[in-house]
C-alpha cells in the first residue's frame, strides 16, 4: 500500500508539471487554453527531433529548449491569444481547440502515429531504495522539478515586481492598466512563463515514457482536473491536487490495469459535487 | 500658471450614449479645484476621459498643450496623471503594501515612497500586510490616495473619496489633503457633498447633465446659486 | 410582447394592419418567407430521393444529417444558452447505445427507438447538469469533457455491449437492405426539418426571448424575474436529447457502435466548426456550417491529416477574423436573415 501511495505522489508531480501552466494561464487572464495537453506533446517531439540532431543529454536538449519555449509561448499570447480574450469564453476555447488540431495533426504528418520516446540512457532505469521503499531516479527526478516549479511560480507570483502585477492585471485590468500596466504585454510573459513549464513536462514525459501524436487531450483532462482538484487561485493547490489524482489514478491501476484513469476522473468529479471550490481555493475579494 | 489639463469641447460616449456635451476646462499648476454634480451628471465619465478609461478624440484633452485624448491609461500615467477611482478599486490578491507598490509601478521619480505614506497614514504602516479589501472603507480610501500618490503625479483626481464613509473619517482623509497639495501638486476631487467641496477647494466646476452648469471661486458663490446649477433649475447664469 | 432591437437593413413584408402612429411589430421578411417557400420545395424534392436517387445519396444525406443536428444543438448550447461545452458526444454516444439496447436487448423497432433512446438521453442530462454546473465558462467546457470520458470508459468495460471493441446492431437484420435504407433516411429527413422548425419556433417564443435575453447579461435577466437555473437547465436537456437524436439515427444508419465512435470528441470538434464557420447564435450557422463541411468532406477529406488540419486553421482564422461566421458576414454586409428571430419595430 505504501508502495502505490509513493508511485501515486510521484505520478502526482508529472501532474503537477501538467497543470503548472494551466493553472497559470487561466489565473492571470482566465484563459482556458484547451490545447495544454498538446502542446506538452509538441515540447516532447521537439526535443525528440532536436535529440535526433544533435547528439547532447536529453537534459541539456531540454534546457536549450526553454528560452524557445518561453518566446513561443509570448508570441502565441501577444500575437494571436490576446485577440480572443473577454466575457465571452468561446473565441479562446475555439481557437485553442483549433490550434490542438492542428498540432495533433501536423504532429502526426511530421512524425507518422507511432510512438516514440527520448532517450535517457541509464536514468529512466536506475531506482533508489530507502529501507523498504524503492523508486525510479527518473520519478524522483520529476518530482522534484514538479516541486522546484511550483516554488517557484509561487514565489515568483508573491515575491516579484511581475507577480504582482500578475495578480493585480488578474483582479482588475482596468485599474492595472491605470498604474502604467501593459495587459497585453502582461498577458504574454505569463503565457511564456506557463509554455517554459510546459516545456518542460514535455521533455520529461518524453524521458518517462512514449509519447504519440495523438496523447495531447488525456494529458489535457489531467492538467485540468489537478487544477480543480487543488483549487483555483493557488499553485501549491495544483500541486496538491495533481498529488491527489496521482495517487487515486495509482490505486485504480492497482485494483484493475483498465480502471486507473476512470477512477481519477470519477473522483474529480465527486470532488466536484461535494468541495466545487477544490481543496485549497484562494477566495477573490 | 502653467496650464496643466485642458479641455475643449469634451464629449464623451459609452456605446450610442452621450454622456458629456461640450465641456470646456481648464486646471493650472498647484490648483485645487472641485467638481460638484448630481449622480449622472458626468463627473466621473469626465475623469475618466481625462484618464483614458474613456475613449475620446484625441484633441479634446490636452496635457500641457498637447493632445492625450483617447491614449492609453499606461500612457498617461506616465506624463503625470493619476486616478483615485470611484469605489476605491483596491486589488484584493494584493495586500496594502502591494496595493502601494503596483502604484509605483510606472517608476516616476518623484518626493513619494512607501516611508512618506506610511508617515501620512500611519493606520496603513500597521496594516501594510493584510489583503487590501480586508480594511474598513476609509483604511481602503487611504489605500487608494496613496496607490495613486506613488506615481508622483502631478495632477491627481479623486473620484468621490467621501462615498460611503462616515464623517470623521472623511475629515481625517481631507486633513491629509494639504501635506499632498504643499508639493505642488494640483489636485481635482469629485464630490456630491457641496459644503465638503467648497471648503476643501479653491475653484468649483458643477455639472449638471453632462455639461459645464457653473464655474467660480469656491468662496464667492453662493448657496443658491450652486443648488440652482446643480439641478439645473433656471436661475443660472 | 413587443422586443425592441436595432433594425438591420431588412425589406419589410405587411402583415398587420397598422393605424396611424402605432408601431408595428414585425416579425417575418420577405427574404424569410421565401426562404420558407423554398425550404417547403427543397423537403418535398428530398423526400421523394428514395424513388429515383442512388443508395449512396441517401447514406451521405444520414451521416450529414447527424451531424447537422449535433451541430445545432451544440449551437442551441452555446450559442443560445451561452454553455461552451466539449463534451455533447456523451449524450450522442448515450443515444446511441439506448437505441442499440432497446433494439438488440428489448426487441424493440430500432427506428422507433430512436426517439425513445433521445428521450433517455435528456432524462440522462438532468443528474449529469447537476455535476456539469459547478463549472462555468471554459472550465465548464473541458468539465463536461471529463464527463463524456466518464461514459466512453465505462461502456467500454461493459461486455454486453461488446466492451472496447463494440457491437453489431442485429435488430434491423430482418429488414432488406433498400427499404431499410429508404427508411432510416426519411427519418432523418424528419429529424432534420423537425430539428431545424423546432429550434426556430422555440427561439421566436416567449421562453426563446428569455434565453436570449440570459446570454446576454444574465444578471438582468434574473432581475427582470427570468428563471435563469431553470432556463439553463432546459436548454441543456433539450440539447441532450437533440444530440442523443443524432446519435441513435446515426447507429441506425451506420449498424455498428463502439465506444470510440461513438463518445468520440471529433464529434463536437466538427460541430464547433459548423457552427463557427456558419455563425454561432445564429439558426443559418450550422445550416450554412453543415453544408460546408460537406463541401470540405467530400473534396478534401482524402488529404487526411493535412484536411483535419486545414480544418482546424480554418476555425482558427474565421474565429479571429470573422467572429460572426458567414451567415453573420453576409447579414452585416447586405443584411439578408432567412431566419429572423428579432422583432423589429417599424413606424
Amino acid at each position: 500500500m505504501i508502495d502505490t501511495l509513493l508511485q501515486g505522489l510521484l505520478l502526482g508531480g508529472l501532474y503537477c508539471l501538467f497543470a503548472l501552466g494551466q493553472s497559470l494561464m487561466f489565473g492571470v487572464m482566465r484563459l482556458t487554453n484547451t490545447a495544454q495537453g498538446d502542446f506538452i506533446v509538441l515540447g516532447a517531439f521537439a526535443a525528440i527531433a532536436s535529440a535526433g540532431l544533435v547528439a547532447w543529454h536529453p537534459a541539456l536538449t531540454g534546457l536549450a529548449l526553454l528560452p524557445i519555449a518561453f518566446a513561443f509561448g509570448y508570441a502565441l499570447q501577444r500575437y494571436v491569444l490576446n485577440g480572443t480574450l473577454g466575457r465571452d469564453p468561446l473565441p479562446s476555447l475555439v481557437v485553442t481547440f483549433g490550434l490542438a488540431i492542428v498540432i495533433q495533426n501536423g504532429l502526426q504528418q511530421l512524425f507518422s502515429a507511432d510512438p516514440r520516446s527520448l532517450a535517457t540512457g541509464a536514468l529512466a532505469t536506475e531506482s533508489l531504495s530507502v529501507g523498504p521503499l524503492t523508486a525510479g531516479v527518473l520519478p524522483l527526478v520529476i518530482f522534484g522539478a514538479a516541486v522546484a516549479c511550483t516554488f517557484a511560480l509561487q514565489w515568483l507570483f508573491g515575491h516579484t515586481r511581475i507577480g504582482r502585477a500578475f495578480r493585480a492585471v488578474s483582479d482588475d485590468r482596468e485599474i492595472a492598466e491605470l498604474m502604467g500596466l501593459d495587459a497585453r504585454k502582461v498577458y504574454a510573459l505569463a503565457t511564456g512563463i506557463a509554455f517554459v513549464t510546459i516545456a518542460i513536462a514535455g521533455v520529461l514525459q518524453a524521458m518517462r515514457t512514449t509519447v504519440a501524436p495523438s496523447d495531447g487531450p488525456l494529458l489535457l483532462l489531467f492538467a485540468f482536473e489537478a487544477v480543480i482538484i487543488g483549487g483555483m487561485g493557488s499553485f501549491w493547490g495544483t500541486f496538491c491536487g495533481a498529488m491527489l489524482l496521482g495517487v487515486t489514478q495509482q490505486i485504480g491501476f492497482r485494483i484493475d490495469p483498465g480502471w486507473g484513469i476512470w477512477i481519477g476522473h470519477i473522483v474529480f468529479l465527486i470532488v466536484l459535487v461535494v468541495r466545487p471550490q477544490g481543496l485549497f481555493p484562494k477566495t477573490r475579494g | 500658471m502653467t496650464t496643466l489639463i485642458e479641455t475643449r469641447g469634451l464629449e464623451a460616449f459609452y456605446g450610442d450614449a452621450q454622456a458629456l456635451f461640450g465641456i470646456d476646462f481648464r486646471l493650472s499648476e498647484g490648483e485645487l479645484l472641485a467638481i460638484i454634480g448630481a449622480n449622472g451628471a458626468g463627473k466621473s465619465t469626465f475623469l475618466k476621459s481625462l484618464t483614458g478609461l474613456v475613449k475620446v478624440e484625441p484633441g479634446m484633452v490636452r496635457w500641457r498643450g498637447a493632445a492625450i485624448g483617447g491614449r492609453a491609461p499606461g500612457a498617461i500615467v506616465r506624463l503625470g496623471l493619476a486616478l483615485v477611482p470611484e469605489g476605491r478599486r483596491l486589488f484584493p490578491s494584493l495586500s496594502v503594501e502591494e496595493n502601494l507598490l503596483m502604484g509605483a509601478f510606472a517608476e516616476r521619480p518623484g518626493p513619494w515612497s512607501l516611508e512618506r505614506l506610511y508617515a501620512l497614514f500611519p493606520i496603513l504602516a500597521q496594516k501594510r500586510n493584510l489583503p487590501g479589501t480586508s480594511l474598513s472603507g476609509g483604511q481602503q480610501q487611504m489605500v487608494a490616495i496613496g496607490r495613486a500618490l506613488m506615481s508622483n503625479p502631478k495632477v491627481l483626481l479623486c473620484d468621490e473619496l467621501s462615498l460611503g464613509l462616515a464623517p470623521i473619517v472623511i475629515k481625517e482623509i481631507y486633513d491629509a489633503m494639504p501635506a499632498i497639495v504643499g508639493e505642488g501638486m494640483s489636485v481635482v476631487i469629485v464630490e456630491q457633498d457641496i459644503g465638503l467641496a467648497q471648503r476643501v477647494s479653491q475653484r468649483v466646476v458643477c455639472l449638471q447633465e453632462g455639461r459645464v452648469s457653473l464655474e467660480g471661486r469656491s468662496g464667492e458663490l453662493t448657496r443658491e446659486q450652486i443648488a440652482a446649477a446643480y439641478f439645473g433649475l433656471e436661475e443660472t447664469h | 410582447m413587443n422586443a425592441i432591437s436595432p433594425s438591420t437593413t431588412m425589406p419589410s413584408a405587411v402583415p398587420h394592419v397598422p393605424s396611424a402612429g402605432e408601431p408595428i411589430v414585425l416579425r417575418g421578411t420577405l427574404l424569410s418567407q421565401v426562404t420558407l417557400g423554398v425550404a417547403v420545395v427543397l423537403v418535398g424534392v428530398a423526400a421523394s430521393l428514395p424513388f429515383w436517387g442512388e443508395s449512396s445519396w441517401m447514406r451521405e444525406f444520414v451521416e450529414i444529417a447527424c451531424y447537422f443536428i449535433f451541430a445545432s444543438m451544440w449551437n442551441l448550447l452555446a450559442g443560445y444558452g451561452g454553455m461552451v461545452s466539449i463534451g455533447q458526444q456523451a449524450f450522442f454516444g448515450i443515444g446511441g447505445y439506448a437505441m442499440l439496447a432497446l433494439g438488440n436487448f428489448g426487441g424493440i423497432n430500432p427506428f422507433v427507438a430512436i426517439p425513445i433512446a433521445a428521450l433517455g438521453a435528456g432524462l440522462i442530462a438532468v443528474p449529469v447538469s447537476q455535476v456539469a454546473f459547478r463549472l462555468s465558462g471554459g472550465y465548464f467546457a473541458i468539465g463536461s469533457w471529463v464527463i463524456a470520458e466518464v461514459f466512453r470508459l465505462g461502456i467500454a468495460n461493459v461486455s454486453a455491449v461488446g466492451g472496447g471493441s463494440g457491437t453489431s446492431l442485429t435488430a434491423l437484420r430482418g429488414i432488406d437492405k433498400a427499404t431499410r435504407e429508404s427508411t432510416t433516411y426519411w427519418v432523418a429527413l424528419a429529424c432534420v426539418v423537425a430539428c431545424v422548425a423546432l429550434v426556430y419556433l422555440f427561439l421566436r417564443s416567449k421562453q426563446g426571448l428569455a434565453l436570449l435575453a440570459i446570454r446576454d447579461n444574465e444578471v438582468a435577466a434574473e432581475s427582470q424575474g427570468i428563471a435563469v437555473k431553470k432556463m439553463k437547465l432546459a436548454v441543456y436537456v433539450v440539447a441532450a436529447t437533440g444530440a442523443g437524436l443524432a446519435g441513435a439515427l446515426y447507429f441506425v444508419g451506420n449498424l455498428r457502435i463502439s465506444p470510440d465512435a461513438a463518445f468520440s470528441v471529433n464529434w463536437t470538434a466538427f460541430a464547433i466548426f459548423m457552427v463557427v464557420v456558419g455563425g454561432i447564435g445564429r439558426i443559418e450557422g450550422p445550416i450554412i456550417g453543415a453544408l460546408v463541411f460537406w463541401a470540405l468532406n467530400k473534396f478534401f477529406s482524402d488529404y487526411g491529416t493535412w484536411y483535419l488540419l486545414g480544418l482546424g486553421l480554418l476555425a482558427i482564422v474565421v474565429t479571429l477574423f470573422f467572429r460572426q461566421g458567414l451567415a453573420g458576414f453576409v447579414q452585416q454586409r447586405w443584411g439578408w436573415v432567412a431566419f429572423p428571430t428579432q422583432r423589429t419595430l417599424k413606424g
